[in-house]
């Protein structure tokens, strides 16, 4: 059951610059951690320390907003196509 | 380093002036060398955030985020990082801007004093995530 994860350019640098990878996973949870399982740096700038993605990042499975979907329990079947995608924001406050 | 010419610095600051008291937001493309970062060009984005949350936050979308790589991949360039104003504030990055950075980038913040562009400061996060550090920038002429 193999999907393939789009990596944003911001953090291909944690994953040997690649653009794609492909996991082995049935939920979006399960291939979130097996993506940051070997990867330290990646899994500090897309998790908090509780674990919890962090706020601007984005997960879509074939272009849809996971959000919307089952969030980290959505479904996935081979052939899916996941995309990691950053907000930018920022602020005074 | 942060490498970026006169005129560009000028439009983000023109950007922040006709902003306020909003904050305005925007990317910087170009290519980078070692710890150089040298800009090409910027290209203003409109501030996802509207009515008073504007006036203290910016944001930029996923969408926004994936016409950008688009854009600079048509350019053969690399997005650099972010400008964004800080109205009525100083330009140095506040604990909400460590929270939402990303290490990969540099982030130009511009100070505006009552409608008035002043500071530009340049600032990436370090990989824990737990500072920034201000990056020398040098203003070209061309």
């Amino acid at each position: 059951m193999s999907v393939r994860v789009l990596i944003p350019s911001a953090l291909r640098r944690y994953i040997e610059d690649k653009d794609t990878v492909e996991i082995e996973a049935r939920t979006v949870e399960e291939l979130l951690d097996k993506l940051v399982s070997q990867h330290d740096e990646l899994r500090r700038q897309m998790l908090t320390e509780d674990g919890g993605l962090r706020g601007f990042i984005n997960i879509y499975v074939n272009d849809q907003d996971i959000r919307y979907l089952d969030k980290y329990q959505t479904r996935l079947k081979s052939g899916d196509v996941v995309t990691i995608v950053p907000a930018i924001a920022g602020g005074v406050a | 380093m942060i490498s970026i010419n006169k005129e560009a610095l000028d439009q983000i600051r023109r950007h922040a002036e006709s902003s306020y008291p909003a904050e305005c937001c925007g990317a910087l493309f170009g290519v980078k060398n070692n710890d150089t970062r040298s800009v090409s060009e910027i290209i203003p984005l409109p501030n996802r955030w509207d009515g008073e949350s504007a006036k203290q936050r910016y944001l930029i979308t996923a969408d926004d985020y994936i016409y950008l790589e688009k854009t600079a991949e048509e350019k053969g360039a690399d997005i650099l990082g972010f400008y964004h104003s800080h109205p009525d504030h100083a330009a140095q990055p506040s604990d909400y801007d460590r929270e939402q950075a990303l290490p990969v980038y540099a982030y130009l913040i511009v100070a505006v004093e009552k409608g008035t562009a002043r500071d530009i400061a340049c600032w990436v996060l370090c990989n824990d995530r737990s500072a920034f550090s201000r990056e020398t920038m040098n203003v070209t002429s061309s």
